[in-house]
């Protein structure tokens, strides 16, 4: 019952999606802000898959979403004439098309990246993920401001601004779906267990290192996505983009959500983008203000604002029937 | 049942045991005691997997396990509560005993198990839909043993049951060590303080002293041993 709830759920959500992208019309201004919102829930969603459930710590977030963003750019700019000349012009059909084979791609390529950090570091219990991590976002700029071809540290112009609302949300949606039914499944409990306690996880015959990279690399694909997302958004790409403080405001979005809980991850992760938005009227104290209010929160409420809560997305979660729930 | 044989472990440069020698029998309740840092713990790690021996072997049912993973060793049925509360504390009392049962498959017959966990602790049947990190120390460790049980073990491991827990609790614990030895048929290796305790409980012991089996006896010799009785007996 439960798994049809949240199924529809997710259907109502890409419906009204398609639906406003269709009848109405948005002022360019808020129509940017929405955007990035929709972009950021995809991207402090999946980091909240390592950081908050599965209990491990990743610095580089800005770096998958840059390896997606510049991939699937690298597809439409530089694939999108033989497609069009494949598929018989530029029609809406050959545009979106493309549009998703872009986006399938920088996923993937942020998942490989993922792989290929992750399966050396989650071996080993510790923090040298974070080291990592950090490690890899910043290779990654470097390697991106020294390779002409994508434009080098001059920026990236991007072949088609392809990303609506329709598919920034159904994407969210998505994401949002995935993470909140992986996590509550019985499988999901795995994540949730080494967090908890590593050692008694393995004790109990869950493969530790397993979860862990599985929860990076789909994290990885998500931020490839959201980056995919970004980059037909804005249009031009440049490395400082995805700087180290880029990966800081999405952990910062987890952590303020409360680490492990997808609707207080959502919340702030739509509250974050929008403060510094109202800030402007104060532009030279935004992010002095800005950060004072992340320290009162910290100080307040530090589990972060939805932390101990889980509420929120019980409706959404695919409820395991269980037969031993009977037992119970 | 279980035989170690020269087992040698380190932890970087330390090197924690030496030499160690030991055998459980089947259906027995062994027990190894010592004092503070002479490697209780890290023989019982070293058998589930969760660290790496550095020479020696480990031998379960006939089969050479030393240096399999974790997830091996339990699923050849031998089973470890580790030491000190580690407890799921952000799951449910259900959900710690369900990942107990991570690698079965027989999810129809969970409940003969949760049958005989709740019968023996129904302080855990009460509280089942609580959060584990809520719960009392003696609970937590009720809720240990009973995940432990859930993976159906022929060889349960027990690190320290009655680490900061009210005597009175203490003696409820190892009666409930002994049912599951007793109506299980479930082999025991127990590792103890406690040493009174656990040579009432046992049939066997061994003496670890800094990463070497200094004794090994009959534990109704043991508890006689003047050596014993001055170390670990109070006298
Ligand atoms: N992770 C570790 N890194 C380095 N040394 C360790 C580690 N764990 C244990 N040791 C060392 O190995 C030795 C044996 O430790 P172990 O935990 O096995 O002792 P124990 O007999 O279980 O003691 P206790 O009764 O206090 O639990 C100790 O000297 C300890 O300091
Ligand atoms: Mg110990």
């Amino acid at each position: 019952m439960m798994a049809r709830y949240s199924k529809l759920v997710l259907l109502a959500v890409a419906v009204a999606a398609l639906l406003v992208s269709k009848f109405v019309s948005f002022d360019s201004y808020f129509l940017i802000v929405i955007i990035t919102i929709g972009i950021n829930i995809i991207l402090a969603t999946s980091l909240n898959l390592v950081n908050g459930y599965t209990g491990q710590f990743s610095l580089g977030h800005a770096g998958f979403m840059a390896v997606g963003a510049y991939s699937s750019a690298a597809v439409t700019t530089f694939g999108g004439t033989h497609w069009f000349e494949i598929f018989g012009g530029v029609t809406a059909l050959s545009t979106t098309s493309l549009f998703i084979v872009a986006l399938v791609m920088g996923g993937l390529a942020a998942a490989v990246a993922g792989l290929v950090v992750g399966i050396p570091t989650l071996r080993l219990r510790g923090d040298y993920l974070a080291i990592a991590t950090l490690g890899f976002g910043e290779i990654i700029r470097v390697i991106l401001q020294n390779t002409e071809k994508m434009g080098g540290s001059r920026g990236f112009s991007v072949g088609g601004t392809y990303t609506t609302f329709f598919w920034t949300y159904a994407l969210a949606a998505v994401t949002v779906y995935v993470v909140a039914n992986l996590v509550h499944s019985a499988y999901g409990r795995g994540f949730l267990t080494v967090r908890d306690d590593e050692i008694a996880a393995e004790a109990i015959g869950v493969n530790t290192v397993k979860y862990k990279v599985v929860a990076f690399v789909l994290a990885a694909f998500f931020a490839g996505l959201a980056g995919g997302l970004y980059a037909h958004f804005v249009g031009y790409l440049t490395p400082e983009g995805f700087n180290f403080m880029r990966s800081i405001e999405i952990i910062v979005m987890v952590i303020v959500g409360g680490m492990g809980n997808t609707a207080g991850v959502i919340f702030a992760a739509v509250l974050l983008t929008l403060l510094p938005e109202w800030l402007r009227g104060v532009q030279q104290y935004r992010m002095v203000i800005y950060s004072l209010l992340l320290i009162v929160l910290m100080l307040t409420r530090p589990q972060g604002l939805f932390g101990g809560l889980t509420w929120p997305t019980r409706w959404l979660r695919k409820k395991t029937a269980s037969p031993d729930a009977n037992a119970a | 049942m279980l035989e170690l044989k020269d087992l040698a472990v380190s932890y970087g440069s330390i090197t924690a045991l030496h030499d160690v020698s030991l055998s459980v029998g089947q259906g027995d309740i062994v027990t190894l005691i010592g004092a503070n840092g002479a490697g209780k713990s890290t023989t019982l790690r070293t058998i589930s997997g969760l660290l790496k021996a550095q020479r020696g072997s480990i031998k379960y049912e006939g089969k050479e396990i030393s240096n399999q993973p974790a997830h091996e060793i339990v699923a050849r049925g031998i089973s470890h509560v580790p030491e000190g509360r580690m407890i799921f504390a952000n799951l449910t009392v259900h959900e710690n005993l369900l990942m107990g049962a991570y690698l079965r498959k027989d999810r129809a017959k969970f409940h003969e198990e949760f049958e005989f966990i709740f019968g023996m602790f129904p302080r855990l049947k009460e509280r089942s839909k609580q959060v584990a990190g809520t719960l009392s120390g003696g609970e937590q460790q009720m809720l240990a043993i009973g995940r432990a049980l859930m993976s159906k073990p022929r060889c349960l491991m027990l690190d320290e049951p009655s680490l900061g827990i009210a005597p009175i609790l203490v003696k409820t614990i190892f009666q409930k060590i002994v049912e599951i030895n007793n109506s299980l048929g479930i082999t025991i290796l127990l590792v103890e303080q406690n040493a009174n305790l656990a040579l009432e409980v046992s049939s066997y012991g061994y003496v670890l002293e800094t990463g070497r089996i200094i004794l090994h006896d009959k534990s109704s010799a043991l508890r006689v041993n003047e050596r014993v009785k001055n170390a670990y007996l109070g006298g």
